[in-house]
Parts: C-alpha cells; structure tokens; sequence
C-alpha cells in the first residue's frame, strides 16, 4: 500500500518538524509557520478525499487508534473517529464511564494499558490541564493527539479554525481576529492564540474582568520575551470588535453564573453577546466562527448564529479533514516510525 | 562507636553565628557534649581512644535545626515513618526536627505526642519535637486541649497544611496558647481564594490552563493574623512564607516590635514557577511545552512563586524579617505523583537536598555563610525557647549536635539514593554544590560520608 491514494498530499519530510522528530500534538506553542503551513496543505489534499464520492482512502489500514475521552464531546470525538476511518484505521472508542477508569484505575495505568493493547494513537480529552503531557511521557510508543485539556489547550480545534479562516481569507496575516467570551477557562482560545499568533494574526481578547486570566487583567503579560505580548485585551466588545476580520464568541457555561463570575447570564448577554449590532461595527463580511456547542441567546444571538457570516457548520465539516491531516502527518506508514513500532 | 567516646573534629572551620564564632578550629566532644570548640586542642590535651575526623576544608556548624517536617506517622507510614524522617534530616544535616501534626489520627492529644515520642525515641537518631494541632482533629471548628499538649512535649501549634481559617478561633487560639508560651504556628492561606489552585495565579497559570493560587491569598491571611496577634499578644510564626508581599507584612510588624516570627523553605528560596513547565540539567525549561511540563514533584503549597517573589525572600531572609529556613519536609509515595497536576498531592522531600540547594545563594553572593548557618541554627532555636536553649549553637558544655559541610563537594541528586520514603522532588538530577558530609547528634555520628568516621559509626548508631 502506499499513500498515493492521498493526491496532493505534500511530504511530510519537506518540513523538518513534522518529518522529524514529532510524535505528538499537544498544543500549537510548539508549531512553526512551515508546520502549520505543511498541516493546512494536507488538509486540503484531505478535504479532496472528502469531497469524493467513496471518501474512504487505505493509508492508514492497520493502525489502531483508541479515542479516550474523560470528558463529553461530540464533534471532537465523531470527528476523529471519522478521520480515522476515512483513512481505513481501526477506531475504538473509550470513555471514563464504563471503562475501568470508573472502577478507580489511575490514568496512568489506564494508558499503559491501551498502549500495550497495540495502540498506534491514542486522541485524549481529560477535563485537568496537562492530562495530555503526563500521558504523553508516559508512553514510549504512541502517539498521542490531545483532544482538549481542561483550560489548557484544544490544538485541533484550534487547527481548524485557523484553516477555515484560511479558506475564507486566504491568508491570516494581518488580520484581526477577535475572540469573545470566558477566556479564562477556554482550552480554545488558549490554542488559538499560539495558532493565530504564529499565523500573524492580530488577535484580540474580550471579556468581563473576572473572565479573564490575571495576567490579561493587570497587564504584566506584555512582559519582554513573551510570544503573545502582542495581544490586545479589551472589557469593551464595542471596542474590541471595531474592524475585525474575524469573530468568535465563546461558549459561557451556566457555572460561571453559579460561581459568581458574572451576576446573570441575562446581563452577561446584554453586555457581550455577538449580535448583529455589534457585527456591524466589525469589517463588512467579517467572518464568524463558533468552537460550539452554542449557546444562542447567551453569546452569540440566533440571528448571527444562522446569519449570513456564520461559519460554525463549515467549521465542524472542516474538523474531519483537520484530523485527517493529523492523523496522516503522524502515523504515515512511509515514515516508519511513530506508531508503527513496538 | 559508643555515645561516650570521645571525638575531636580537626581543622575545620567552625562557623557558630550564636557566639560569632568564624574561624579555623577544633571541637573536642566528650560525654556527648561539647567539651572544647576553639582553637587547635593540642595532642596532649587529646584523651586516649579518641576518634580523629580530619576536617580541613571543611564547615562545622551547630546541628541544623527544622522548625517544619512531616514525618506522616502514624497514618501514613507508607510516605514516611519517623524512622526513616529521621535518617533523611540527619543525611541533610538536621539533628532537630518539629514534625507537624496532620498526622492520622491528627497529633491533637497527648497519646499521639506520646506515640511519637516514643518512635523518635526508637529510631534513636536526632531529636524529634512534636508540634500539637490548633483544633480538634485540624478541623478548624474547636480548640484542642493546648496545655496537654505542651505538657506533652509539644513545641507550637498549627493545623499546618491547613489554615485556621475561622478568625476569630485564631483569636482565641492565639490569646489562649500565649499563656503557655507557645507559638500558633499558621498555615497562612485563605482557602477561598485558593481553592483547588494547584499552582500561582499568574504568568505560569495562564500558561498552563490551571486555576491559580494568588499572592493575595496567603498576604489577606498574613495581614489577618498580624493584627489578630496584635491584639491577643499571642504569639505568631507564620509557616513557609512564599510571597513578596507577606515579607514586606512581616517587615512592617517586626518594625513596630511585633514579636512575629516567619519561615521560609529553602524551595521557595531557590525555584520559581517556572519548574512547573519541567526542567533539565540547566535548570527550568521555557519555550514551548514538552512532555515534561506539568511536573507534579514541583507541585508543592503555598506554590512556588514568581522571581519577584524569590528575591523578596532572600531579602527577608538576609536582613531578618524571616527568622528561620523550614525544609516544609513533605515526603508522598511515588503514585500519589503519577497522576495529573490536578490530582497530584503537594509536597516535596526537602532534608536531603536543602543544604546544597541552598548553598548556591551563598556562591550568588545572595546571602553570606553566616546569616545561611544563622537561620539554620541560632534562628530557628530562638523559637524554641528557653527549654531548648542549648541548641542551635557549639558552646562549650552544650549538646555536641554538629554538622560538617563540604562547601565546594558537587553531587547529582539521585533520589533513589534516598534515606527518605519520599522520593519527590524536582531537584532529581540536578548537580548541587555542597554537601553534607557527616552529622553529630548528641555526640554520635548518625550520618558520615567521610571514611575516617563512616561505616562503623553509622551502622551502630542505627542499632
């Protein structure tokens, strides 16, 4: 078998990163612009094997991927388990209820034990940060994708936000792109902010003060030698959203109200909900994305949310290919290595 | 080697801040006392049978002294016993230790002091003081039975690990403790603005998606505590103090002649937030995430703080706002770390590796020899009291609790080498300067590297 059913696909050994040492994807800080580069071209060779008729490909026949998720999900979770089997991989799926992890078995064992079932790759969710890390260097063989980490990190979704604004724009350098919402526990926008920030975007934060992290509150992030010191942080959504080229509102989840971030969910949508309004102070045709589930009503309004500029939809159908791309990159049987040894 | 015989310590450099004494010298020990401690004893004055160590190049200090361990038992063998907490504080150098009292059942009556007493006894090494719980059971609702304790043997009070959090239970404890002369000894940490934060709020939090433990939450319960001494006349020692601002509050209350007293731990002194994100050789990585990140062994509380806050205890330290170094020994079982950062316990095993961590401020010209040995020795004695008056010093007549230091000695942390149950730390396999090379506890060597006092002596001191 080889890859060549993958047309377009460029080599993954064009590009030192990917091609050389990489076993896992964990998070975007530590992806260069060649790598995101090398992921969003695969991703279109992907996206052309979706858009065929028999969208099923044999590259990645043998390989054995297990998705284990300790958290809900539903596009994640179906998405990779779709690219999985477009690519003729064999997809088991575990979740904390009704595995042995429900009757008291550590992570670590948990882990140790998929990987000596013949795990290639293992797609993790875990609601603590860093889960993807410990399990990471805890396995010699695996690969392992990190499928969103408590508020750490959701580097796919991230990867698929960064291509459909791609798609959109054609490039993301020089534009303004502005997420909305409870930055201080969102995996989303904490991988976004490496994507885009790599891609050369402009990003902007918005939030009431006791949603965002510290550091965004008082300043001190814009300390030298800080990737993302160049980051705009803005109370205001009026303010914020003046000229963007691209809006994402965040999902707010009701706890926030029980914890007393915000007083209620009706003045935290009066104040912040992406409405058609404050759509029209962004730039003509601004794009708006969603990482979902939403919450219509609450941050986004049902108005934007199925308008016109909304691309929530296409970014869900752009998440397969994304994972297609990835699980590609990483386990490509012409590499021979990564998940192919044991 | 019997606890009697006579040992002379030559040619080191006997460095006793208590009397002021830097200089090169000998220490004759005899009866398990220290018999001469000056200038070079002549070979006459030498008593027959004596045990020669050659010191040159060599510190001898008094016997350090930790004011804060945990030594888990009863309750939690499995981390540590006072057994083998014992033979870590003497590797480390320590020949006095206060074991804190979240112990299970907690050390809040005096059978458990008893207990204790009893197993430092048997171990047979250095001197064990307990230290009695605040409140029953360390649940923060009702006082324990403080005079029983201390008739008991118990040095202070704290429901360490946890504060007390209810304040006006802090008033009374801290009014009803000062006619025993005792200190409440408090875990400062308001756990409503810490609640499951596993690192500092701040630059590393934001980094790593995690909940943060600000500043403001140990300094809200320092700036309360002040007061509430302040108008009890109780007497304060704040635990392990990690931030900028509780330096600068303990600063302020020394100036207006408080009698508060605060320690620091030597991690707090030499790591910053940034061992968090994994280290190698060289020290805390930074960049972009490896696998390494989320070192849970760096997970410990109050969490390590920023460089601000490192230098800020160092200050403190050096001019006298922080009396004493704690090690805030916290030894766990391997598996209590092998989980996420979350779910990891906090802790570190701190006695085998504080002296040549904190050596290194020394060689940084951050603090001098004196005011190291100082706040190892004579600062945290003081806090002992009258009862313990003889330790922390090498006067004449005094225990012969001694350590010998190697000042320029590199060694690599391994940590299955060890004495201690508790093998997390985030110091494995950095290279130190500075070793401990043998220990003298009531006139016995309980620990030596050295060949011309090792093997013997170590084994029948364990015997």
């Amino acid at each position: 078998m080889t890859t060549s059913s993958v047309r377009q696909a460029p080599s993954a050994d064009q590009v030192s990163l990917v091609g050389g040492t990489r076993r896992h994807i964990l998070d975007l800080d530590d992806f260069s612009t060649q790598e995101l580069d090398l992921v969003m071209k695969t991703t279109d060779a992907m996206a052309e094997v979706l858009g065929r008729e028999i969208k099923k490909v044999p590259t990645l026949r043998g390989k054995i991927i297990i998705t284990l998720f300790y958290e809900a999900s539903t596009r994640t979770r179906v998405s990779f388990e779709e690219a999985g089997k477009l690519l003729s991989a064999d997809v088991i799926n575990v979740s904390a209820s009704g595995s042995s992890a429900e009757k008291g078995e550590s992570l670590l064992n948990t882990v140790r034990t998929l990987q000596a079932t013949g795990a290639d790759l293992i797609v993790v969710r875990h609601p603590h940060s860093g889960a993807p890390y410990f399990i990471a260097r805890n396995l010699e063989h695996t690969n392992v994708i990190n499928g969103g980490d408590g508020w750490h990190a959701h580097p796919t979704q991230a990867l698929l936000d960064l291509y459909t604004i791609n798609q959109h724009l054609n490039q993301i350098q020089g534009t303004r792109v502005v997420i909305v919402g409870d930055i201080l526990h969102s995996r989303v926008a904490r991988s976004n902010l490496w994507g885009l920030t790599t891609s050369g975007a402009q990003v902007v934060l918005c939030a009431p003060p006791t949603l965002l992290p510290q550091e965004y509150l008082d300043g001190s992030y814009k300390r030298e030698g800080n990737p993302l010191a160049a980051v705009e942080v803005e109370t205001s959504i009026d303010r914020a959203i003046e000229g963007a080229d691209v809006v994402m509102p965040l999902r707010l989840q009701v706890e926030r109200q029980e914890t007393g971030l915000i007083p209620t969910l009706r003045e935290y949508s009066k104040m912040y909900q992406v409405n058609d309004e404050r759509l029209a102070r962004a730039k003509p045709d601004a794009l708006v994305l969603h990482p979902g589930p939403m919450n219509e009503g609450v941050e986004i309004s049902p108005q934007v949310a199925h308008g016109g500029q909304a691309l929530i939809e296409e970014q869900v159908h752009n998440g397969v290919a994304v994972r297609m791309a990835l699980l590609y990159l990483l386990m490509q049987p012409s590499r021979g290595r990564g998940g192919g040894q044991r | 080697m019997i606890a009697n015989e006579p040992l002379l310590i030559r040619g080191a450099r006997l460095i006793d801040p208590s009397t002021g004494m830097d200089m090169i010298g000998d220490i004759l020990v005899m009866d398990g006392n220290i018999q001469r401690a000056g200038s070079a004893i002549r070979n006459g004055d030498v008593p027959s049978g004596c045990r020669v160590i050659e010191a040159s190049g060599l510190l001898a200090c008094p016997g350090f002294i930790d004011l804060h361990v945990h030594f888990r038992e009863p309750g939690y063998e499995d981390k540590e016993t006072i057994a083998t907490g014992s033979l870590a504080a003497a590797r480390g150098g320590f020949t006095t230790v206060c074991c804190m009292p979240n112990t299970d059942p907690a050390m809040d009556n005096a059978s458990v002091v008893d207990y204790v007493l009893r197993r430092a006894r048997e171990a047979d090494l250095i001197r064990v003081l307990p230290i009695g719980c605040v409140t029953k059971g360390r649940e923060g609702k009702e006082l324990a039975e403080l005079w029983e304790l201390s008739q008991a043997g118990a040095v202070g009070f704290s429901d360490d690990g946890s504060p007390v959090a209810d304040p006006n239970l802090m008033r009374q404890a801290l009014a009803y403790s000062s006619s025993l002369g005792l200190p409440i000894i408090q875990h400062a940490e308001d756990p409503n603005l810490s609640q499951d934060a596993p690192v500092n709020e701040g630059e590393l939090s934001n980094r790593l998606g995690l909940r943060g433990w600000p500043a403001a939450a140990e300094e809200t319960m320092v700036a309360r505590d002040i007061a509430l001494a302040q108008l009890t006349g109780g007497q304060l020692h704040l635990a392990h103090l990690s931030t900028a601002g509780s330096v600068n509050l303990v600063r302020q209350a020394k100036e207006r002649n408080q009698p508060i007293t605060a320690e620091v731990t030597p991690h707090h002194l030499t790591l910053n937030e940034r061992w968090v994100q994994g280290h190698d050789e060289e020290g805390p990585l930074s960049g972009p995430l490896t696998s390494t990140a989320y070192d849970t062994n760096a997970k410990v509380n109050p969490p390590l703080r920023t460089e601000r806050d490192v230098a800020a205890l160092i200050t403190g330290l050096r001019d006298g706002t922080i009396d004493a170094i704690a090690t805030d020994h916290a030894p766990h079982v391997v598996t209590d770390k092998l989980v996420s950062l979350n779910d990891a316990a906090f802790g570190i095993s701190g006695l085998e590796t504080a002296l040549g961590a904190l050596m290194g401020l020394v060689r940084q010209s951050d603090l001098t020899l004196n005011i190291l040995v100082e706040r190892l020795t004579a600062g945290p004695a003081r806090l002992l009291g009258e009862k313990y008056a003889s330790l922390g010093t090498i006067r004449e007549g005094g225990t012969a609790d001694i350590v010998l230091v190697d000042p320029d000695r590199e060694w690599v942390v391994r940590v299955g080498e060890f004495a201690s149950k508790g093998k997390n730390t985030p110091l494995e396999g950095m290279t130190l300067r500075g070793m401990v090379v043998a220990t003298i506890s009531g006139g016995r060597i309980v620990h030596s590297v050295l060949l011309d006092a090792q093997p013997m002596a170590v084994g029948e001191a364990n015997g």
